[in-house]
């Protein structure tokens, strides 16, 4: 069943097409990832299904919600079933990490005992010990800024989360936690989880499904198993990288 | 919108200009509409408004309090031995008090806060629109409106009186003294002068100013803030944009608002 449908997605900016004619559908619970060259439109697509940019034309429904129809507070409840990763990570810098994951909390009026034990939980789900919590972002490596991401984003249990590119500028062995704890966490919460990334390392470990995004169009979804059969040149040369790093 | 457009002739181009203009001035009113919005239905930020208001008010009043303090003290050193000479003593207090009160106070206090004020929060919210931080607000379903803009208009169009009436208290005071002791005029002809000649309004136009100039400080810094790009050659750009676009508006404004406050 999917939870997000894209239905002949356009977006242009200053004239400039960005996404054309995207057609797409997200199961609940899988994880698919969105592979594709630079400056593509992957992370404008999360972008869209975000409501941080709004379509030129079709639509976006989400838990059957259609979001161009949505008003300010129908979408603040909606972004409520979602979570986003952001490449960054997008720590507010100002705030503790304690007080970054209890953010969103404490905007739905959580009450402070609760805040509390849910921080220190989802701190101990993204594997972040309890001393962290009262460090500043700026103390945090990049590894520790990602997970504290993912803490926040996960804080009120949402359906969905949204990653653009969690492994972007992490060494390989730290990239590889973050890819298991991108796993782990759709095992554990059942979350449907949708995945920028142009790591094609990440996309084999992490995928259930695998979408290619090039020169503004979706040109192939295949599942992972699948993969090998692509018939397009590009997850040809996505592939050939991969066997020749392994 | 974008900025380079080749291969158009001059009226194109200037077409072009005024268009991107007319955008921006109407990007720049909707801060000002979402944040009387934000105040109004009660959306606002309370907390960040009071932490802002320290931030933009008590932090600023030192160097305030300094500027106006020689400001006026150097005002009487130039024109009290001047007054002394033609026996209009009691016109010192008189034209360092209006001096003060309607212009140098506001114009100086509003000056030193772009500087200080605006800049800073165009560097902070340009810092984090750099860094994905108004995005990721937005996805904790939080209005950056109500949560960055709004405390900072709100604080700012608070603060800015108050430190006016710092500004006219000290500054009238640097002169007084330097007027008896320098120029030794009586204090009674320096309070003879003000109290003959001063009003309540004089004061309170230059409050009414102080007023627009907080407004004005806070929604340029916010705007040139929310709209950076380019990383860390963006936030410099927007810091500097946002001291530069406030002085000149603080400067044209205040030659308005003098005509329309004052009568003139």
């Amino acid at each position: 069943m999917a939870i997000i449908s894209l239905h002949n997605l356009d977006y242009e900016i200053d004239g400039q097409v960005i996404l054309k004619d995207i057609n797409l559908e997200f199961k609940e619970g899988e994880t698919f990832v969105i592979m594709g060259p630079s400056g593509c439109g992957k992370s404008t697509l999360l972008r869209l299904i975000m409501g941080l940019a709004q379509p030129t034309a079709g639509w976006i429904e989400i838990d059957g919600a259609i979001t161009s129809h949505l008003s300010k507070n129908d979408w603040r409840l909606l972004r409520r079933k979602m979570g986003m990763v952001f490449q960054s990570s997008a720590l507010f810098d100002s705030m503790t990490v304690f007080d970054n994951v209890a953010f969103g909390l404490r905007r739905a009026k959580t009450s402070e005992s609760l805040i509390e034990k849910r921080v220190y939980e989802v701190l101990s789900i993204v594997g972040l010990d309890r001393s962290v919590a009262q460090k500043m972002p700026a103390d945090l490596s990049g590894g520790m800024k990602k997970r504290t991401a993912i803490a926040r984003a996960i804080a009120f249990e949402p359906p969905i989360l949204l990653y653009d590119e969690p492994t972007t500028g992490l060494d390989p062995i730290i990239a590889d936690t973050i890819n298991d704890l991108i796993g782990e966490l759709q095992d554990r919460l059942g979350i449907t989880s949708i995945v920028v990334t142009h790591d094609i390392t990440s996309a084999l470990k992490i995928a259930d499904r695998v979408g290619l995004l090039y020169e503004t169009n979706l040109v192939e979804v295949r599942e992972r198993a699948d993969l090998k059969n692509t018939e397009h040149p590009l997850m040809k040369e996505f592939l050939k990288n991969f066997q020749l790093a392994i | 919108m974008s900025h380079k457009v080749h291969g158009l002739n001059p009226v194109a181009h200037l077409g072009r200009y005024i268009s991107i203009g007319l955008f921006r001035l109407g990007e720049f009113v909707q801060i000002y509409l979402k944040s009387f919005k934000a105040i109004v239905t009660k959306t606002i930020f309370w907390k960040n408004a009071v932490v802002q208001m320290e931030l933009i008010g008590i932090n600023s009043l030192p160097i305030v309090i300094i500027i106006s303090l020689f400001t006026g003290m150097v005002f009487s050193l130039q024109i009290a031995k001047i007054f002394a000479t033609f026996g209009l003593t009691s016109q010192l207090g008189q034209g360092l008090t209006l001096a003060f009160a309607r212009e140098l106070a506001p114009v100086l206090t509003g000056v030193v806060v772009a500087g200080r004020v605006g800049s800073s929060i165009a560097a902070e919210i340009g810092s984090m629109k750099v860094t994905e931080q108004i995005e990721a607000l937005e996805t904790l379903s939080t209005d950056p409106i109500d949560y960055l803009v709004a405390p900072r208009i709100l604080a700012a169009g608070l603060m800015l009186p108050v430190l006016v009436t710092f500004a006219n208290l000290v500054g009238i005071a640097g002169g007084v003294v330097m007027a008896v002791y320098y120029a030794s005029i009586p204090p009674a002809d320096f309070a003879d002068g003000v109290l003959t000649f001063v009003t309540f309004w004089d004061f309170a136009g230059g409050l009414i100013k102080a007023f627009f100039f907080g407004l004005i400080i806070a929604g340029v810094g916010t705007y040139k803030g929310l709209t950076t790009e380019n990383g860390a050659v963006g936030v410099g750009k927007a810091t500097t944009e946002s001291v530069v676009v406030a002085t000149i508006i603080i400067f044209v404004i205040n030659y308005f608002l003098s005509m329309f406050l004052y009568d003139l």
